[in-house]
């Protein structure tokens, strides 16, 4: 096995990394795949709430790199799928128990024993983000149809670029199509025209994400959830596939519009 | 101790530390620094560091990488300066600050022609500039690609972009704070005029808004007038 590792990281805060990680862990456990979460936002875990998994830790991240256990000891297995595991953040240290070096030696133990490792990480482009990045092979920015938002994914994409980490795939969450049509929100098209980058996935804006984040029960399990449906979507990406973009409302010709500006067809 | 203190000098500077390196061989150089470094834990830790590298060229993974070591002391690097233009680039690239520490440390104000005369090169930027990103330049500014919300360019000459002006850019910026040096022939060019920002020389221009901005554009100064014409090749 050699893992893929993939951080989600996005600038501002509260745009939907950690919904999306715990959605992405579940779609591509759900495929088959073997999977390692890691909750990189050490001070603030929550990764483990989103995925119902917070009674059962024990160990952490930073005891894994500190010593105090071995990583099998720390990875938590989900319940749900067999081949699901969530590495938790340490709720009591900060960032600073971490370093890029120590992230970078824990992926490489992971790397032999799974096919995916997500890294959920922190907002802003301090250590936090430094050690979420240092190990990735590919990096996906999530951002939310609004300016401050993308201005923040821009400025997340130019440090990728600078640090010679190859050029990120974009997220962009929380669409609210009506809005859109009403021109009250930057549409996928505004936004891609600024970032120029290749799209995985656009996710709707939906009142089930909520309800199914307070059930610590990942948004992709709902089978009748739209955003569910979008992360699945994004799952089935990442691994080489094919999947259209999905019709937010009959649009079909938007959809295509995008999906060539990002050289992806469908 | 002592050759240490001979390639790596350290001086207060109003707001944080100016270290400046020594010519040497780089992996050696780090090393000293950081050994000093450890050393006088408790002086750095907290410390707002601008570096003087002469003329020792760095790539970007080599000034991330001190960068995020630096950051790991709690140290946080703000300006590189340094005599190589690729040093220089790379700082730039990393969104650090690379000229304002000398101006303020040069004992000797540097006497004006000396200014005008070097780095009236003009510097090639073949990527788009994103948001956090700035750039000063003592001479001309070519950017291919689009300048974006949140990126800023300052230069002492004109400034080309082949793409979108979206961020801010300051053209025949003046080096000095008196403004002896303006340089009013400077100008603006890009495909698409819609700055946050755009100042030439002194003055500040406030874009008109609707038709009559779009297409490429060339903005000059005539008379302390903004001349907004087509910006076509001859
Ligand atoms: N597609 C969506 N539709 C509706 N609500 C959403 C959607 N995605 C995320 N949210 C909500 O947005 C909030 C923030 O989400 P989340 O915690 O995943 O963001 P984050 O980027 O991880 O935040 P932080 O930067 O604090 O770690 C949550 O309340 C979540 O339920
Ligand atoms: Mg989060």
């Amino acid at each position: 096995m050699s893992a893929q590792i993939v951080t989600i990281t996005s600038g501002k805060g509260g745009v939907g990394k950690t919904t999306a990680i715990a959605s992405l862990g579940i779609a591509l456990a759900g495929r088959g795949q073997r999977v390692v979460c890691i909750d990189g936002d050490i001070g603030l875990r929550n990764l483990d709430v989103i995925m119902g998994l917070e009674n059962r830790i024990v160990y952490d991240i930073v005891d894994v790199v500190e010593g105090r256990c071995r990583l099998r000891q720390a990875m938590i297995r989900d319940k749900r799928l067999p081949e699901l595991f969530l590495i938790p953040a340490a709720q009591t240290r900060d960032k600073t128990a971490l370093s890029p070096s120590d992230m970078m030696r824990l992926c490489d133990e992971l790397r032999d024993i799974c096919d995916w490792v997500l890294i959920d990480s922190p907002a802003g482009i301090e250590r936090g983000f430094k050690n979420s990045i240092a190990a990735a092979d590919q990096v996906i920015v999530l951002t939310n149809p609004e300016i401050s938002a993308v201005r923040d994914a821009d400025r997340v994409i130019g440090i990728l670029e600078a640090e010679e980490k190859g050029s990120p795939s974009l997220i962009l969450n929380r669409v609210n199509q009506e809005m859109v049509n009403k021109q009250e929100m930057l549409s996928p098209e505004d936004v891609l025209d600024l970032l120029a980058i290749d799209l995985i996935g656009v996710v709707p804006e939906d009142q089930a994400v909520l309800v199914a984040a307070n059930r610590g029960t990942p948004i992709a399990l709902d089978k009748d959830s739209r955003a569910g449906q979008a992360f699945r979507n994004i799952a089935a990406r990442l691994m080489g596939e094919e999947v259209p973009f999905m019709d937010l409302e009959n649009q079909g010709g938007l959809w295509n519009r995008i999906s060539k500006m990002t050289g992806r067809r469908g | 101790m002592n050759t240490n203190t001979d390639l790596i000098q350290i001086k207060g500077l109003r707001d944080g530390l100016l270290v400046t390196l020594g010519a040497g061989e780089w992996g050696e150089l780090q090393n000293m620094l950081f050994a000093q470094i450890d050393e006088r834990s408790s002086f750095f830790q907290g410390a707002r560091l601008a570096l003087d590298l002469g003329d020792q060229n760095l790539r970007v993974a080599e000034m991330s990488k001190l960068r995020d070591e630096l950051s790991e002391r709690d140290i946080s690097l703000w300006a590189v300066v340094s005599d190589s233009p690729k040093t220089v680039q790379t700082a730039q690239l990393l969104g650090l600050a690379t000229r304002i520490s000398k101006h303020r440390i040069d004992s000797s104000p540097r006497k004006i022609n000396d200014d005008v005369d070097s780095d009236q090169a003009a510097l090639w930027l073949p990527r788009t500039l994103r948001s956090g990103t700035r750039i000063e330049h003592h001479g001309h500014v070519i950017v291919m690609g689009d300048v974006n919300p949140g990126a800023e360019i300052i230069a002492e000459g004109s400034v080309i972009i082949w793409g979108r002006l979206r961020g801010s850019v300051h053209a025949g910026a003046t080096p000095r704070r008196d403004g002896s040096q303006q340089n009013e022939a400077a100008f603006v060019c890009a495909l698409e005029m819609k700055p946050t920002r755009l100042q030439i020389a002194s003055e500040i221009a406030t874009m008109p808004k609707g038709k009559n901005v779009k297409g490429p554009l060339k903005i000059s100064l005539k008379d302390n007038q903004f001349l907004i014409e087509p910006w076509h090749e001859k």
